[in-house]
Parts: C-alpha cells; structure tokens; sequence
C-alpha cells in the first residue's frame, strides 16, 4: 500500500498535499496497490472529498496535539502509522514540514529516501526516482533498494489531478509522544499567498532602482493574482523582506509563471527559479543572461513595460 | 556547552554542472569547491556568534568525507571552530553520511548541533532530520533565528506563508537558513590559527546505503526566448493565456 502524509496547518491541508496525494495515486495504480492517506490532527476540511484526488481511503490520528507540528513528534507517530498499516512507499510532499520529516521517518523503518522527486519513479528494472539536483540544474535518478520507500516529491513537479470518488475515513490510535517543542507564537504574512505555494510569482531586481518604484510590481501582481518575490540584492538592501527572497540562498520556487522584472539572471537566481514551468523576463538590457532561460521575453524599460501590461492583463480579464 | 556543525564540501554555485561516464559521476574537472554556503553562512556562523556571547561554548565542526574535504574544513576552521572531525567516508547516501555523524554526535554528547537546510549539490535536506530520529532529539528545521536562553533554545522557523517561533530544551538539532547570521569573510588572524587547529580523521563506519545514483541527466535546453514587441503587451498576455496557458 502506498501511504501519503497529508500536511495540514490552521485546520487546513496545504495544496502540496493534494499535489502528494495525486501522485501517490498514480504511484499506486502503476504497483497495482491501493493508495491511502495519512492525516495527524484535525482539519475543517471534510476528509472524504479527498477521495476525488486518488485515494480511497484516509487514516486519521485524531489527536489536537498533532495539530502543532513538532518533526520529532509528528515522525513519530507517522512511521508508526505506517508499520502499523503495513505501507510500502510512503509519500510526503517536499515542502516545510516534508523536509523535516520524511527523513527521520525513513530512518525509522529502515527505508532508502529520495527528497525532492520530480517524477514517478520506474519500476521495471528496480525502484528508481528522478529527483531534481544542483539546484535545479539536473537530475539523478535515483534507485532505492531497500523493501520499504520513502518519496518527497517536489512541489508544482506533479500537478494535482482531480477526478471522482470518495475517500473512507477510519479512526487510528496510534500513541502520541510528548512534545518536544513548545510554539510561542505564529506570524502569518496577511492576504498574501504563500510563496512556494504560489501558481503566479512576479519578481523584480536591482532594475527597478529602489522600493519607492515597487508599485508597479505589485499593481501587476495584483491583475494577476500573483506572489510577489524578489532577486538577492534587493533583499539584502532590505528594498523588500527576505522572505520574498527567491534563488540559490533563498527560496526555490516552481511557480506555473514566474515574470522577473529587471532581474539579469545570475545562475544563483536562476537556481530558485528554473523549475518554473514558463519563464518571462522584462529587462532592458537585451544581453541579460537571463534571456537564455526565458520563454518569453521583453526587451524594453520596466517603466513603461510594466504598468502596459498591467493594462493589458486588466484589459484581458474585463473583456473575458 | 558544546556544539557540534555540520560541513559539507560542494562546489561552488556558479560551477558548470556537467557529467562523465556516461552520466554517472559529476565532472570535478575545473570546479571550485566551497563550504556548502547554508553550512557557511548560517549554520557555522551562528555557532561563532553564540561563543562571541559565551567563550565558554566550544564548537566542533565535522564533515564526512575523503581528504579532498579537507581544504574545505581548514577554510570553515578560519572562520572559527576550535577543532574539526572529518569521517572518511565518501558515500553520498543521506542515511550513511547521518549515521556516521550520529556516532560522532553521540560520543561528543553536543548541546546543539547545526546542519544547513540542505547542500546545494543533491539537495536532499535529510541530515537533520536523520539525527533527529538516529539520536531521538528535537528537530527545528528552516530556522531564520536562534538565541539561547540558559538550557532553552528560542528557534525562529519559516512556515508556508509566515514565521513560527519554537521553545525546546536542549539538546537540539537546527536546520539553518537565510536569516540566521550574516556572512563572513575569514581573515589572516583566521586563517593562520586554523593551521594549528586539530582536525582528527575518523574511519568509516557504516556501509549501509539503502540509494545508489544510477545515471545523472541534464535538463532539455528551453528552445529558445520568444521576444514580445514592448508597445505590443496584448499580445503577451494572449501568449500567456492561449499557448503558455498559465493565466
């Protein structure tokens, strides 16, 4: 059977979950095995539904203390859940709390891992993963060896594949440890979408010459409905916070668009970004290097570029 | 109080990542090799900055692998470190390389060990995590702050959309990334004592990889930039909507 973890915070399963589930789905079909999911804590969201993303059945730890994620706890108890339902692969979405805790869950059942999976693995000669590496510069596939398989898959790498069905959900009681970690206190970044959850980033550079000028940025990210982000010089400027630092050092991202907006395209910016699947770049130096990574690009002043596109993005969604 | 840091020799982020035999090992030839930089700038700093507040703390640096690793670690010692442990083991399986600092961790009883958040070259982001369960300690990953108070470690972390800070006691396992400390450059003074610091080696111990790297493959080149007139952005957003279908 193959187990995904669903991650959840604020009563709510994160989007790379369902993204996870969809894929240990497909990962099921092709082992010819059911696919299951795995939710600690509890959530608004009716469980059932999640039968539509692939699995026909969800285990659920009931306990409120889960809804605190402590890596050691959470561990834990995932990898007890999972020799208890005896899963052969389990599944977890490579994103924060997947990285911190797929890997001691591996250790746990003496399971080989492959974090940051870009596919489904091939099972005909072996079990073997690609997974992105280098920063996105290259792939490794992967083969585990051992009888029990622990995938982290990337985010945005799968999509999330909607059908029909309804999921059974049944109780576990699975011990839960003591906390580890005490939280303090949680700070939501308001109305925003979180970054690497975002389907559309808009970013900008050392192009647009100071924060005064980001207005234009964010009127286009606002036609859009799109995260805002930006290159490493701007944030170490403190032009704009460092969370919305995205490359080598900063976040990775895999957005469906990502528009960078007088960025040149160093290779440790293009490392958080080139597993976006369409690249526009606007810069007015027609030899920025990050050209050679684009799929479209505007040669031209972010000034005027900019806020037309804006217009042109209002104008398309009025008239749609 | 000790504290133990985790290094990792990578190469350099502007290193052209190529392959030989038959795409089976990465091309060393002409790449520069660094302190994988999450190890440099956030966790390895953070540790000099807590002794800078408290000398009595001692700081221990390991890193697993051949001797090739070891310029690497004399580099991390200049920038501060009272002495190095380099396992020579020359796996790349994330569960061998964490078993072995495991056994060294153990042996050492360390207040606090630090990883990065992940190494730049496979990007597996496992080791703190696997001490985590080989050592049953807490486990704070992406952490943006830390600061001690007595026994308690105060953790700043990121989540999806946000911050989260985290109480635990010590001991501790921390994943460090951008915000912990800020970079720094070694200077002579750095470089002269690291000389003399002791960098023991450690016989491998484990042999147990549960993955092998069958074949390594580079991305398919994009087929080229698609250039939109700058008085024409109509026509952008129709290539978005109907041929990149991503509005």
């Amino acid at each position: 059977m193959v187990l995904i973890y669903i991650d959840q915070a604020d009563q709510e399963i994160k989007k790379a979950s369902l993204e996870a589930i969809s894929y240990g789905a497909a990962l099921a079909k092709q082992l010819g095995t059911a696919a299951e999911g795995l939710l600690l804590g509890t959530v608004a969201d009716d469980l059932s539904s999640l039968g539509k993303y692939g699995i026909t059945k969800v285990h659920h730890v009931k306990d409120i203390a889960l809804n605190h994620f402590d890596a050691k706890v959470q561990a834990s108890v995932a990898a007890d859940a999972a020799k208890q339902l005896g899963a052969t692969v389990i599944v977890f979405a490579h994103n924060v709390n997947g990285r911190a805790m797929a890997p001691a869950v591996a250790v746990k059942l003496g399971a080989g891992i492959v974090t940051g999976a870009s596919a489904l693995p091939t099972t005909d000669n072996g079990f073997v993963v690609t997974k992105t590496v280098f920063s996105g510069k290259a792939f490794a596939a992967i083969q585990i060896d051992s009888p029990i398989k622990v995938i982290a898959i990337n985010q945005n790498s799968f999509g999330i594949q909607t059908g029909e069905g309804t999921a059974a959900v049944a109780d576990l009681a699975i011990t839960v440890p003591s906390p580890s970690i005490k939280i303090t206190s949680i700070e939501k970044v308001k109305g925003e979408i979180p970054l690497t959850e975002a389907n559309l980033v808009v970013s900008g550079g050392r192009g647009l010459k100071g924060p005064e000028n980001w207005g234009i940025l964010l009127d286009l990210a606002k036609a859009l409905g799109a995260s805002t982000a930006c290159s490493r010089p701007v944030s170490d400027a403190d032009w704009r916070p460092h969370h919305e630092h995205v490359g080598q050092t900063g976040f990775q991202i895999a957005p469906n668009l990502y528009i960078a907006i007088g960025i040149s395209g160093a290779i440790q910016h293009l490392a958080g970004v080139n597993r976006s699947k369409t690249i526009v770049v606007i810069n007015k130096d027609p030899e920025a290097p990050f050209f050679k990574a684009a799929d479209y690009g505007v040669v031209g002043d972010a000034f005027e570029v900019v806020p037309a596109l804006t217009a042109a993005v209002l104008k398309s969604k009025a008239g749609a | 109080m000790k504290v133990l840091v985790c290094i990792s020799k990578t190469p350099d982020t502007t290193a052209k990542i190529a392959f030989t035999e038959g795409n089976t090992k990465f091309d060393e030839n002409g790449v520069q090799w660094i302190i994988n930089p999450y190890d440099e700038w956030y966790s390895l700093v953070k540790a000099i900055e807590l002794k800078e507040k408290d000398p009595s703390i001692i700081i221990h640096l390991v890193t697993v692998g051949g001797a090739d690793a070891e310029p690497i670690i004399r580099k991390a010692l200049a920038l501060g470190g009272d002495e190095a442990i380099r396992i020579n083991n020359t796996s790349n399986d994330s569960l061998v390389v964490a078993q072995e600092i495991a056994a060294i961790a153990k042996e050492g009883a360390y207040d606090i060990i630090f990883t990065g958040k992940e190494t730049i070259d496979y990007n597996s982001a496992c080791i703190g995590s696997m001490l985590c369960a080989l050592l049953d300690q807490s486990y704070i990953a992406a952490a943006i702050s830390f600061d001690l108070n007595g026994n308690t470690a105060i953790v700043k972390r990121e989540i999806e959309g946000g911050e989260e800070t985290c109480e635990a006691n010590l001991p501790i396992i921390v994943s460090c990334q951008k915000g912990m400390a800020e970079q720094r450059i070694p200077n002579m003074r750095g470089i002269m004592a690291a000389r003399t610091k002791p960098l023991k080696v450690v016989e491998a111990s484990v042999n147990n990889a549960q993955t092998q790297i069958k074949q390594f493959e580079l991305p398919a080149a994009k087929s080229g930039v698609k250039l939109v007139d700058p008085a024409n952005m109509d026509e952008l957003v129709r290539l978005l909507k109907e041929e990149a279908k991503v509005i």
